[in-house]
């Protein structure tokens, strides 16, 4: 396979040039990489932990750093059901001893919780350490990491409250990962020659087939994506049905180009970029999600002169104990001006 | 409420600008009689000669013209006036009449919209390749447009020489251009169970085609030196916020994977990973990297949280299958198709899509009495490896009761399984990787709607 690949690469680079030896084949193309620039972009953190870091952290900093950074979005047990799937829960100490999470089996907790899944250590420590906290992705240290990671280990019950992780004990502690003998490879769908699990037979006529449906669409979902009508082409052999049958039933927030805005400050640009911003994932129009709902900002502050200047600040740089116990995080991400007006708008009664 | 739809008949709802509501609310409840008939045509032939141009004036109604059809004889504008000069538009867009096709959200399904899906409208489209600007979408942590000038893209690891490319040298290099499908390991996930959406736009649409040129990623690993020795696997890294990662085998690396800059002639869509993105054909999307910056060469598979917390496939026994990969044989009949309706009794073309990860389709069977009888369809060329099929098939509809399936068979004799086949060894929690057979009814009404049969 290899040679095959090669001597066929070889053959396509004479073709190319003429002359040229394929070993300095792409001369003066690509340069090569320092040693600062790998250590800069290799940040993968692999199940055996190669590539870890050295670095320490206790659940008590952990705790603290989760609580500023992370518990608005996963909540202060990581069992927040709100933005994401919940991270902790399901497990048991009996898993811890096995390696198999048994809800996974039974089907008792049909909402699978991260620490259920997840069989390798590494991939906690890796994935926060590159992607989180979710607005400011990579601004976490190597501690802080271990610590975050210590942590949500202490609320599954895995290390205990006085734990420190780090390093040289992160290897001993992936042996009670609860789910760590629940993953396989084996099966058709990894290698290039993987062989299917499934065999089906084409039959072509009176087919074994059980005429009745066993399945079809509720009729509350009829309506669910909105109007099917309007996702459909207006001409051709076919329409979309009209499934609008309740008049008003445009739910979604679907850039349609449908709906008909009235009055300026319903403006639907602004709720697009409200959107594309993440805000309306903490916060809705009118109701309350982790935050406070838009309209009860705009009662708040209405009769504050100051209040845009203030606002901006807080979306900026992040606050809390304005609105009960879930902090709003810095959100760095939006542009001051976009902010300005995304404050304006949701002032004047976000619609 | 859906009865009442079902009541109207094969009678088309009456276009939206020219018939009042209530009109049409008459006949959508009680059907098209004599003086509603009268009544339509004459709103009909005042809204042609008002608005000559509007598609709604397109529509015949009934069999009765009066004296002929208005679209014919009273000239359209276009016809007596000077259109728009070139450049009008220095990037063409479609055509004001197409805004109901777009890439759409399903609601509910994720509550963060920057770790998101939006669905291509297969219902609408045409032959195999999906239009850029409606390819469907799928971010971990939202999208960026990067400055092409600034992009790096880095190879290291298990390689005697460690390298940085930039575009100007990637696009200096030999390139490929090649038509691939790419699906999301988790198209048509809702239907594991039961029926939950009302369209293919919903149950299919995480599934796009295009061309795509590049480099193959063999000639870059070889022009660093990659370990041919100790080489097992790629770590494939993205350069948005989450990084994504995803582990590739040095086979699949080196058999057909391409670095990519061109989607369909021009460069990607910033959405699609614009300036560089890793094809991996056959492939489900999540390993498809955007914003590609860095390749490592290593011995191991590298446990990511995509290949480790989502992107599993769970067994019945709460086994996770880890490093699912494969998108095998599928197909699906996008036109008629559930959320559309028949506009009367007589012909129709039966059209669809066919696809497999595992190489060409060899044939496409079509079922219209849910899968007691199949009939085996026309391919349309090409018929490419790791490519979307276009087929097509002819059929009457007397106006009785169906039920619409396809079949797909691929090169190697795979054939496209039925939803209880599946079960049978995946159970029904598995969300990813579901090709089951698609069951579309056609009601006496014409209206088509979702259906699971086997």
């Amino acid at each position: 396979m290899f040679k095959c690949i090669n001597s066929a690469l070889a053959g396509f680079v004479i073709v190319m040039s003429g002359t040229v030896a394929h070993a300095d084949a792409y001369s003066n193309v690509g340069r090569a990489a320092t040693a600062q620039e790998i250590a800069a972009w290799d940040i993968d953190v692999r199940p055996d932990f190669k590539g870890l870091p050295a670095g320490s952290g206790s659940v008590a900093r952990g705790q603290e750093i989760w609580e500023g950074r992370c518990a608005s979005c996963h909540g202060t047990f990581g069992e927040s059901n709100e933005v994401f799937t919940p991270l902790i829960g399901g497990t048991t100490s009996e898993d811890i001893q096995s390696g198999h999470v048994a809800a996974l089996a039974s089907n008792k907790q049909p909402q699978k919780t991260t620490i259920m899944k997840v069989a390798t250590l590494s991939t906690l420590w890796d994935y926060i350490h590159r992607a989180m906290p979710w607005t400011a992705p990579k601004s976490l240290s190597n501690d802080d990491v271990f610590a975050v990671v210590a942590y949500l280990l202490s609320l599954a019950e895995i290390v205990p409250e006085n734990f420190t992780l780090t390093d040289q004990n992160i290897a001993e502690i992936q042996k009670r990962m609860p789910n760590r003998n629940g993953m396989t490879q084996e099966h058709g769908l990894w290698d290039v020659k993987g062989k299917p699990d499934v065999r089906s037979v084409a039959c072509m006529q009176g087919c074994n087939v059980q005429p009745h449906i066993r399945s079809s669409l509720p009729d509350a979902a009829r309506n669910a994506h909105g109007n099917i009508r309007q996702q459909n082409r207006a001409v051709g052999p076919v329409r979309g049905v009209d499934t609008s049958t309740t008049a008003e039933n445009s739910t979604h927030g679907n850039k349609s180009g449908q709906g008909t805005p009235s009055n300026a400050m319903t403006d639907p640009d602004m709720r697009g970029l409200a959107k594309q911003n993440n805000c309306l994932a903490c916060h809705g129009l009118q109701n309350r999600i982790v935050g406070p709902g838009f309209n009860e900002i705009a009662n708040r502050y209405k009769a504050e002169p100051a209040a845009v200047a203030k606002l901006v600040e807080k979306v900026k740089n992040g606050g809390s104990g304005s609105w009960g116990s879930s902090a709003m995080p810095a959100q760095r991400h939006v542009g001051e001006e976009e902010i300005k007006s995304l404050i304006k708008w949701i002032l004047a009664g976000a619609k | 409420m859906a009865s009442e739809v079902k009541t109207v008949g094969r009678i088309l709802p009456a276009p939206e600008n020219f018939v009042d509501s209530e009109l049409a609310h008459e006949i959508t409840t009680q059907g098209l009689n004599e003086s509603r008939r009268g009544f339509l045509l004459k709103s009909f032939a005042a809204a042609s000669a008002a608005l000559a141009s509007s598609a709604a004036a397109a529509e015949t109604i009934g069999k009765k013209v009066l004296g002929g059809d208005p679209n014919i004889l009273t000239l359209p504008e276009h016809s007596t006036t000077l259109g728009k000069p070139v450049v009008t538009n220095p990037y063409g867009m479609p055509s004001r009449f197409e805004a109901n096709l777009q890439r759409r959200e399903s609601p509910g399904l994720t509550r963060v919209s920057a770790a998101s899906v939006s669905f291509a409208p297969l219902q609408g489209l045409f032959g195999i390749i999906t239009p850029s600007g409606l390819h469907f979408e799928r971010h971990h942590q939202g999208w960026h447009d990067i400055d092409p000038a600034q992009h790096r893209f880095m190879i290291n690891g298990l390689v005697k020489n460690p390298k940085v490319y930039t575009m100007d040298d990637l696009m200096r290099l030999p390139s490929v251009s090649r038509m691939h499908f790419i699906e999301c390991g988790a198209n048509t996930a809702m239907e594991w169970g039961n029926v939950a959406v009302p369209t293919v736009q919903y149950s299919h649409g995480m599934l796009s085609c295009s061309e795509f040129t590049g480099v193959p990623l063999s000639v870059l690993l070889e022009d660093c030196g990659y370990d041919k020795k100790n080489g097992k696997y790629l770590l494939a890294e993205g350069g948005d916020g989450s990084s994504m990662t995803r582990t590739i085998s040095i086979d699949r690396a080196l058999d057909d994977v391409i670095v990519a800059w061109g989607m369909n002639g021009e460069m990607l869509r910033p959405e699609n990973g614009y300036p560089l993105r890793l094809v991996v054909p056959g492939v489900q999307g999540v390993s498809w990297v955007k914003w590609l910056r860095r390749i490592e060469v290593g011995d191991k598979p590298y446990g990511t949280k995509d290949e480790a917390i989502h992107y599993i496939d769970v067994m019945p026994n709460g086994q996770y299958r880890q490093y699912t990969s494969i998108q095998e044989c599928k197909s699906v009949i996008t036109s008629p198709s559930a959320g559309q309706m028949l506009l009367d009794k007589g012909f129709y073309n039966i059209t669809g899509l066919a696809w497999s990860g595992r190489g060409k389709i060899k044939r496409v069977d079509v079922s219209a009495d849910g899968g007691k009888n199949w009939r085996t369809a026309r391919l349309e060329t090409p018929v490419l490896s790791k490519c979307l099929t276009r087929f097509n098939i002819d059929w009457v509809w007397d106006g009785s009761p169906a039920i619409l399936q396809s079949r797909a068979i691929d090169e190697t004799d795979y054939v496209q399984p039925r939803i209880n086949e599946l079960r049978e060894v995946r159970g029904t929690r598995s969300i990813y990787h579901n090709n089951a057979i698609q069951s579309w009814k056609v009601a006496e009404s014409g209206e088509l709607s979702n259906v699971q049969v086997y």
